[in-house]
């Protein structure tokens, strides 16, 4: 074996040895940089009618057309952006709020974790869509950024739950008192000894949550409570079943939209796989 | 000097916290710079919780814990003197750290001004204490040492500090016989340099084998403590009686007394951790620590007039 | 003689290549004898045992044979073992508080185990045995959590030796106990060979001086290979292989004074048995190492029932 470098450096030499890393990365990078590119090749606005209805793919229409002549291709470009930020910022808050919320409940337990556990089981109980609809009815917002807001204080009840249960079995391990014997501080004994052993477990989790950000974000559009502007997979997904795309045979209508979402969260399952065993040292040499 | 006086340690159990289980009772003893004091007991003996309580890593109840006088509170000041080594080596090291940064973990707390080299010869000259080799253990993933190893640089780790209490509580239980006695040794060494250890341990005869002092815990209550000597040589307690009778030696076989069997199921009043209201440790009712010896301490009913000892 | 084994190799398969755990071992286990076995971690002793009763799906005989009572025992065929099983050769595990199923009362359990091997159940004996390690008789009606854990691991000695099998393993049964149920448990091993439950038994154990109390033989292995079996008084205080006696003389004893008297340890660690070094394997770490132990050393008989693996015995 050559030399293995060390530290953090360490970390990148097993990262950029690891297939599943790589071929996670090889899916999601091209959609990534599809999305930040999308309004240079494919014009700004996604929703103009721009060539004949219901057209099979060409050359000048990548992925065809949509029954009222809208290009495929551009609905899907911008539709990447809304759904990589749906994803990234609900997925992301719900992380955060159950990340803090499970790692103090597992941490400190006793009445603290028995305050934060009520918490995450009404919200958990809550039925989310009715909430919405009041929420909607009431405030009349309808922007990506609160649909990403409201997705991330709803989901993130199991993560609290799973991360509180992780944290819990790890608070007992003996490293934890060497910490305390150490002089070091909770916050940095939760954020520099417990949560690197859960590591890869966080990313899977941000991963669920990400998946599920677009998911009911998809949802959401179908029922009328997504953003009032633009365009999302979701949306497009839910176009094509309200105008029977699949009965009429406009396969390269949906598609797309469901390979977008599919390959992105399956990309970032194998990666998620491949980071558990970057993380492991233990799985490295095996 | 670390003194313990009237260390309790209770527990809320059951529904609703409805029940107490005392898990250490009333216990009193004091440890000195350059001296070991063994900490004998079975499980639920109390004796893990008391070693826990004196690095402050539990709360006691009630009583008091002190270093040279002054109450024992957990935190950078006291852990500069006071530091523990625990039972499972594999289970001290965060297993996706590489096993040096239980070194590094104490620069940054410690001491963030020494510089880098000076910090490297310190722990040169720490894991040549432990007798271990810097290429062997430096830069190697825990699970690439042996536990042996492991143990060692977790003793070198307290070395870079201004160690001078250590509580060892079963350090060699999960190490082999002919790697157990070289860290024995080892504590023994550090000894002589003015340490104070206190060895928890349920094997009587490693107890007897290093420490100047012995405590007998059972049910969290001590049954009787004094020189090494004399709680081996002359056990007045029946339980530390009982149990040196079923300590395997190779020097003679066991007696006719069968041993006892665990009658308690789990949950009961007899389980581990609760003291025991009769029967078990030989005595009924109100018991008191009662000087058998100059400085023989033996548990006995408070009623019994004082039996002769042998 | 009840068990006779003879060159027993056995394999772990690993990620990492074959761990030859177990390099050729020969021995024999005399009617009504225990034989203690001993040594440290890695030794191959849980591997013998195992091998002997249920290879798991790692493990792969690589030569060797056993016989029981004349019998050839098929040791590395999974299926054919199980007619020896529990009938011929018993085992009490190491974990026995795991060993019960949970969902079933232990009176149903034990009738079940019985009829899954065609023996119907003698309640009379089976009292009888109970009344012995004194576990009250409704245990029978009772969930296994609801005993202790020394109550499991008497019951599970009564359950394993029930049929009174020929040879019964048992695998570090003491080493999660404490003192005086370790006492008992041990006594109450050797009283079911005093009274006929088992012919004779293989106690595993790294405790030598816990071995030495029950035990009428120990055999002492090291990195997979026997390194002494001597009567046990023998092995205890006239050892003859190197790593024997500078084991013995690592373990402190209660009941000596060592004021500032130290005992020493053995340096070095065991080789990897991935690719074992050819020649004695305890050659590296022995203070009496010369050129011969660049061969393997066979275990010779240097008095009645005393044999020895060293070239300075042989």
């Amino acid at each position: 074996m050559t030399a293995v470098p060390t530290g953090r450096r360490e970390v990148l030499y097993f990262a950029l040895r690891n297939g599943k890393l790589l071929a996670g990365l090889a899916v999601l990078v091209p959609l990534l940089v599809l999305a930040a590119v999308a309004p240079l090749i494919a014009g700004d606005d996604p929703n103009a009618y721009v060539a004949a209805p219901a057209s099979p793919p060409s050359a000048g229409n990548w992925f065809g057309t949509t029954m009222f002549g809208q290009d495929v291709f551009a609905q899907f470009a911008h539709g990447l952006r809304v759904t990589f930020l749906v994803g990234v910022l609900g997925g992301g808050l719900a992380g955060l709020v159950g990340m803090v919320i499970g790692f103090v409940a597992g941490y400190r337990g006793g009445l603290v974790d028995e305050v934060l556990n009520m918490l995450t089981n009404i919200v958990l109980v809550l039925p989310a869509l009715a909430v919405l609809l009041i929420v909607n009815a009431y405030l009349g917002v309808r922007s990506v950024g609160v649909q990403a807001l409201f997705i991330g204080l709803t989901s993130w009840p199991w993560a609290a739950r799973a991360i509180r249960a992780q944290t819990f079995s790890l608070r007992s391990r003996d490293f934890v008192d060497l910490a305390r014997l150490s002089g070091v501080r909770t916050w940095r004994i939760i954020t520099r000894e417990i949560a690197p052993n859960m590591s890869s477990y966080l990313f899977m989790t941000f991963i669920l949550l990400f998946g599920g950000s677009i998911l009911i974000a998809a949802s959401l559009d179908f029922i009328g409570l997504g953003p009032s502007q633009g365009v999302s997979l979701g949306l497009m997904l839910n176009n094509a079943a309200r105008w029977n795309a699949l009965h009429l045979g406009l396969w390269w209508w949906f598609v797309p939209p469901g390979a977008g979402i599919t390959a992105i969260v399956g990309a970032l399952y194998v990666m998620n796989v491949g980071l558990d065993e970057v993380f492991n040292p233990k799985l490295r040499e095996l | 000097m670390l003194r313990l006086e009237g260390v309790t340690k209770t527990y809320r159990v059951g529904a609703f916290g409805g029940r107490t289980l005392t898990a250490v009772d009333d216990v009193s003893f004091d440890l000195a710079p350059g001296e070991v004091v063994s900490l004998i007991g079975e499980s639920g003996s109390g004796k893990t919780t008391l070693g826990k309580m004196v690095l402050g890593l539990l709360a006691p109840s009630s009583g008091s814990i002190t270093l040279d006088g002054v109450p024992a509170r957990p935190g950078k000041g006291y852990y500069r003197h006071v530091q523990g080594v625990f039972q499972d080596p594999f289970s001290c090291y965060n297993p996706v750290f590489k096993a040096d940064r239980v070194l590094r973990m104490l620069k940054e707390q410690y001491f963030p001004e020494v510089a880098a080299d000076e910090w490297d010869g310190r722990i040169e000259e720490s894991l040549e204490a432990v007798r271990l080799d810097p290429g062997q253990v430096l830069g190697r993933y825990p699970h690439q040492l042996s536990g042996g190893q492991l143990q060692r640089l977790l003793i070198a780790r307290a070395l870079l500090l201004d160690l001078r209490y250590l509580v060892a509580d079963e350090i060699t239980s999960m190490l082999d016989a002919s790697t157990r006695i070289d860290v024995l040794n080892l504590l023994a060494d550090l000894k002589v340099r003015g340490l104070g250890v206190l060895f928890v341990t349920h094997d009587l005869s490693l107890g007897n084998y290093i420490s100047e002092r012995a405590v007998v815990l059972h049910r969290g209550r001590v049954v009787e403590a004094g020189p090494t000597e004399l709680v081996f040589g002359n056990p007045l307690h029946p339980y530390t009686i009982r149990l040196l009778s079923a300590v395997p030696r190779l020097t003679a076989r066991w007696d006719g007394d069968p041993g006892a069997f665990d009658v308690s199921a789990p949950g009961d009043p007899g389980d581990p951790g609760a003291p025991a209201a009769s029967g078990d440790d030989g005595t009924q009712g109100p018991t008191t620590l009662v000087e058998a010896e100059p400085g023989h301490l033996v548990r006995r009913d408070e009623t019994a007039s004082l039996r002769s000892t042998r | 003689m009840t068990l006779r084994v003879n060159d027993l190799r056995v394999h772990y398969r690993t990620l990492r290549g074959e761990v030859k755990a177990l390099g050729g071992v020969t021995f024999d286990v005399g009617d009504g004898e225990i034989l203690g076995l001993a040594g440290e971690s890695g030794c191959g002793k849980t591997t013998l045992g195992k091998s002997l009763i249920r290879m798991d799906g790692r493990m792969r005989l690589a030569g060797g044979s056993a016989e029981l009572d004349g019998r050839e025992l098929p040791l590395g065929d999974d299926r054919r073992m199980n007619a020896f099983r529990f009938k011929e050769v018993s085992l009490v595990p190491q974990y026995s508080m795991s060993a019960m199923n949970p969902t079933r009362k232990i009176g149903k359990m034990v009738a079940e185990l019985l009829a899954s091997r065609g023996e119907r159940l003698d309640t009379g004996e089976l009292h009888r045995r109970l009344d012995l390690v004194e576990l009250p008789r409704d245990v029978l009606t009772r969930y296994p959590i609801e005993l202790s854990g020394g109550m499991k691991q008497r019951m599970v000695m009564v359950i394993s030796t029930l049929l009174d099998p020929s040879l019964l393993i048992a695998d570090e049964i003491t080493s999660a106990l404490d003192v005086s149920t370790q006492k008992a448990v041990a006594r109450t091993l050797a009283e079911f060979r005093d009274r006929g439950f088992v012919r004779s038994m293989i106690f595993i154990t790294h405790d030598i001086s816990l071995t030495y109390q029950i035990a009428d033989t120990i055999m002492i292995m090291y990195a997979g290979r026997l390194a002494e079996k001597a009567p046990a008084s023998v092995i205890v205080s006239e050892p003859r292989h190197p790593y024997t006696r500078l084991l013995i003389s690592s373990l402190p004893e209660v009941g000596v004074r060592y004021a500032e008297r130290r005992l020493s340890g053995i340096p070095g660690r065991p080789p990897s048995l991935l690719d074992p070094p050819a020649g004695c394997r305890f050659r590296d770490r022995c203070p009496l190492a010369f050129d011969r132990c660049a061969e393997e050393p066979p275990a010779v008989e240097v008095a009645p029932g005393h044999h020895v693996a060293c070239w300075k015995e042989a």
